[in-house]
C-alpha cells in the first residue's frame, strides 16, 4: 500500500505538511495525491475510532452479526439482495462470505427488541432469504486491528546506551 | 582504608563517572520524554511472546546445550544462508549468546593475549574500549567526525595498523551514530583486513534497520569468513532486548574458543529466550520490514527537525539514532544535556559517552513514536530560544 495510505490509516488528523516530512515528498505533492484518492474513491471518508462502552451520554445500543443464507437468483446473484439488505440504515456492515452461509449482515439497534423486529420484519421474510442465525456481540476486544482496552504504559528505562 | 580489601586497579579505572550521574538524574525524573533510550520502542511481537510463554507452560526450564539449543542454531545458519548466502556449520561455528553484549567480551578474551591491540573507531558503542581493556588488551582508537558522516575509512585503519594489531572492532549500522557502508565502502575495509591478515570483530545487531542500500555482512566478502568473527542478535530487529539473546558465528577455532568461557561462565543462555529466538526467525519477516518502514519515516523527520533549527545533523544510513552537533549553542555536550533535562524535560544522551572526540554532540535515539518527537522538537526548539 502506498505510504501516504498507511499513514492515514493510523492518523486521518495528521496534515498534509507533516506527511511530507515523513515521506520525504513535497507537500503539493502530497496533497495532489490525497485529492486523487479522495475523486477515485480509494479514500472513502475520514472518521474517528471510538470506544462507545466509555461514552457516558451514548445511547445504549446492541449489535449483532447476523448469518444469512441466500438463494442467490439468475443474472444478479448475490448482487441484488445484498443491496435490498444493505440499504437499511440498521445494518452498518454486509459481506458476502464463503461458508455455511452467504452473506454476513452487522446490525445495530437500541435495544434487542428493536434487531430482533428488524430481523423478523424486514431481515427473513424477504423473498430468497433462507433463514438466519443471529449472534448478539457481548464484548469488544478489539476493533479494525486496534485493541479497545487501555494499553499498558512502556516499560523502558528512560535512559540507556 | 584496608587496601587488602580493595577492587583491582584496572576495574577501578574503568570509565565512565560523569556519565552515569546523569544517568541517575534522567532515571529519578518524571514525565520526561526520553530520547535517549538504546532500545526499540516496539514490544516484542505478540506470535514471539506467546511462544515464549508456550515454552514455559511446555517445562522448557532446563539447561541446554553450553552453545545453544541446536535447533536454534539451525535457524542461525538457515537464516544466514537464506538472507545473505552464508554457509556456516550450526555445530561448530555458531554460539548462542547473552546478546551481542556477551559475544564482544567473549571474542575479545579469546582472541587477545596481553597487549594486543584492537582498532575501534570512535565514537563507538560503549563496551568495545572496556572489554579489549579487561581481555587485557590494547584499545586504539581511530576518530571519525560528523563532516565525514562518523565513518572510517579503509586508509585510516591501514595507517593504524602497527605490528600487534590483532583485530578491528567495527559496528554497523552503529550505536551511536547510525552510520553504515555501503558494499563499495566495506569491500575496501575487507580489503585492509586480509592485506594485513587480522581478525574483524563485526558487531551488526542493527543490520534489518538499514535505510538507503542493503545491508551487505563483513563475513560475505572473499577470503572473509576465516577473519570475521560475526556478531548479530535480536533485540534490535525483532525488539526482544530484554529476552538478552544474540550469537556469534565464526572459524571454528574461535568459537570453540569463546564456548569455553562461555560454558565457565554463563553455562548457556536462558532456555525460553532460546526457545523465543527460534520463532522470530521463523516467522517475523514481516514484523521486521513493518518497524523498519515506521523507523525511516521517523528518521526523516527527526533529521530534517534538527537541521531546521541550526543543530547540524548527518544523514545516517540505518539504526535508530543520530548524533547531531550542538557547537553552534557554545554549550558543552553535558551542558547541554542537563539543561535540556531540567528546563524542558527531554532526555538526550551525552556525545561524550561514546568518546571524548565527541564533545559538541549529543545521541538521539528515534526509537520513540512520532508524537513523542514532535513533542520533543517542539521543547529543543523553545530551549534553544527559537
Amino acid at each position: 500500500m502506498d505510504e501516504i495510505l498507511e499513514i492515514l490509516t493510523n492518523d486521518a488528523r495528521i496534515t498534509p505538511e507533516e506527511i511530507a516530512k515523513l515521506t520525504g515528498k513535497s507537500v503539493d505533492a502530497i496533497k495532489k495525491a490525497i485529492k486523487q484518492y479522495e475523486k477515485e474513491g480509494v479514500i472513502v471518508k475520514y472518521k474517528t475510532l471510538i470506544n462507545k462502552d466509555l461514552v457516558k451520554d451514548a445511547n445504549s445500543f446492541v449489535r449483532a452479526l447476523i448469518e444469512v443464507s441466500v438463494a442467490p437468483q439468475k443474472d444478479v446473484g448475490f448482487e441484488y439482495l445484498a443491496e435490498r439488505i444493505y440499504s437499511f440504515p440498521e445494518v452498518t456492515s454486509c459481506y458476502l462470505v464463503s461458508g455455511t452461509y452467504d452473506l454476513l449482515v452487522i446490525v445495530e439497534g437500541e435495544n434487542i427488541q428493536t434487531v430482533a423486529n428488524f430481523i423478523a420484519s424486514k431481515l427473513s421474510p424477504m423473498e430468497n432469504v433462507r433463514g438466519t442465525t443471529t449472534h448478539f456481540l457481548l464484548k469488544k476486544y478489539k476493533e479494525d486491528g486496534h485493541i479497545l482496552k487501555k494499553a499498558a504504559q512502556g516499560k523502558r528505562l528512560n535512559i540507556s546506551y | 582504608m584496608n587496601k587488602n580489601l580493595n577492587i583491582s586497579k584496572k576495574v577501578e579505572q574503568l570509565a565512565p563517572s560523569g556519565i552515569r550521574a546523569f544517568f541517575d538524574l534522567v532515571l529519578g525524573m518524571k514525565e520526561v520524554i526520553s530520547l535517549g533510550v538504546g532500545e526499540p520502542d516496539f514490544v516484542t511481537p505478540w506470535h514471539i511472546r506467546e511462544e515464549a510463554i508456550y515454552a514455559l507452560e511446555k517445562g522448557y526450564t532446563s539447561y541446554t546445550s553450553n552453545k545453544g539449543m541446536i535447533e536454534l542454531r539451525k535457524e542461525i545458519a538457515r537464516f544466514l544462508e537464506r538472507r545473505f548466502g552464508l554457509s556456516y556449520d550450526p555445530e561448530n561455528e555458531i554460539l548462542v549468546t547473552i546478546g551481542v553484549s556477551e559475544a564482544v567480551d567473549l571474542a575479545m578474551r579469546t582472541i587477545l593475549n596481553p597487549g594486543e591491540k584492537v582498532l575501534i573507531p570512535q565514537p563507538s558503542y560503549v563496551s568495545y574500549g572496556p572489554t579489549v581493556d579487561l581481555a587485557g588488551g590494547k584499545p586504539v582508537f581511530l576518530e571519525t567526525d560528523i563532516k565525514s558522516g562518523f565513518k572510517i575509512t579503509a586508509k585510516q585503519i591501514d595507517r593504524a595498523f602497527t605490528p600487534g594489531t590483532k583485530a578491528l572492532m567495527i559496528n554497523y549500522p552503529a550505536n551511536p551514530t547510525g552510520t553504515s557502508y555501503n558494499k563499495e565502502q566495506l569491500r575496501d575495509i575487507a580489503r585492509v583486513v586480509l592485506k594485513r591478515n587480522m581478525f574483524v570483530i563485526s558487531d551488526e545487531v542493527y543490520d534489518e534497520l538499514t535505510y538507503d542500500f542493503d545491508h551487505t555482512p563483513m563475513a560475505s566478502f572473499k577470503g572473509m569468513k576465516k577473519h570475521v568473527i560475526y556478531l548479530n542478535g535480536f533485540s534490535k530487529a525483532y525488539a526482544m532486548t530484554g529476552f538478552r539473546i544474540g550469537w556469534a558465528a565464526g572459524p571454528a577455532n574461535v568459537i570453540a574458543g569463546m564456548t569455553k568461557i562461555h560454558q565457565y561462565t554463563i553455562m548457556c543462555v536462558p532456555t525460553i529466550s532460546q526457545m523465543a529466538a527460534v520463532e522470530a526467525l521463523k516467522n517475523s519477516f514481516k514484523d521486521v520490514l513493518d518497524m523498519k518502514r515506521e523507523y525511516m519515516r521517523r528518521r526523516r523527520f527527526i533529521v530534517n527537525a534538527l537541521n531546521e533549527m541550526g543543530l547540524d545533523c548527518h544523514n545516517p544510513e540505518g539504526a535508530f539514532y543520530v548524533l547531531p552537533s550542538i557547537k553552534s549553542t557554545g554549550k558543552s555536550s553535558m551542558q547541554f544535556s542537563q539543561e535540556l533535562l531540567e528546563r524542558k524535560k527531554v532526555a538526550v544522551v551525552p556525545g561524550t559517552a561514546f568518546g571524548k572526540s565527541m564533545e559538541g554532540h549529543v545521541r538521539m535515539s528515534y526509537a520513540s513514536s512520532y508524537e513523542n518527537l514532535k513533542e520533543a522538537m517542539a521543547r529543543i526548539k523553545s530551549y534553544l530560544g527559537k
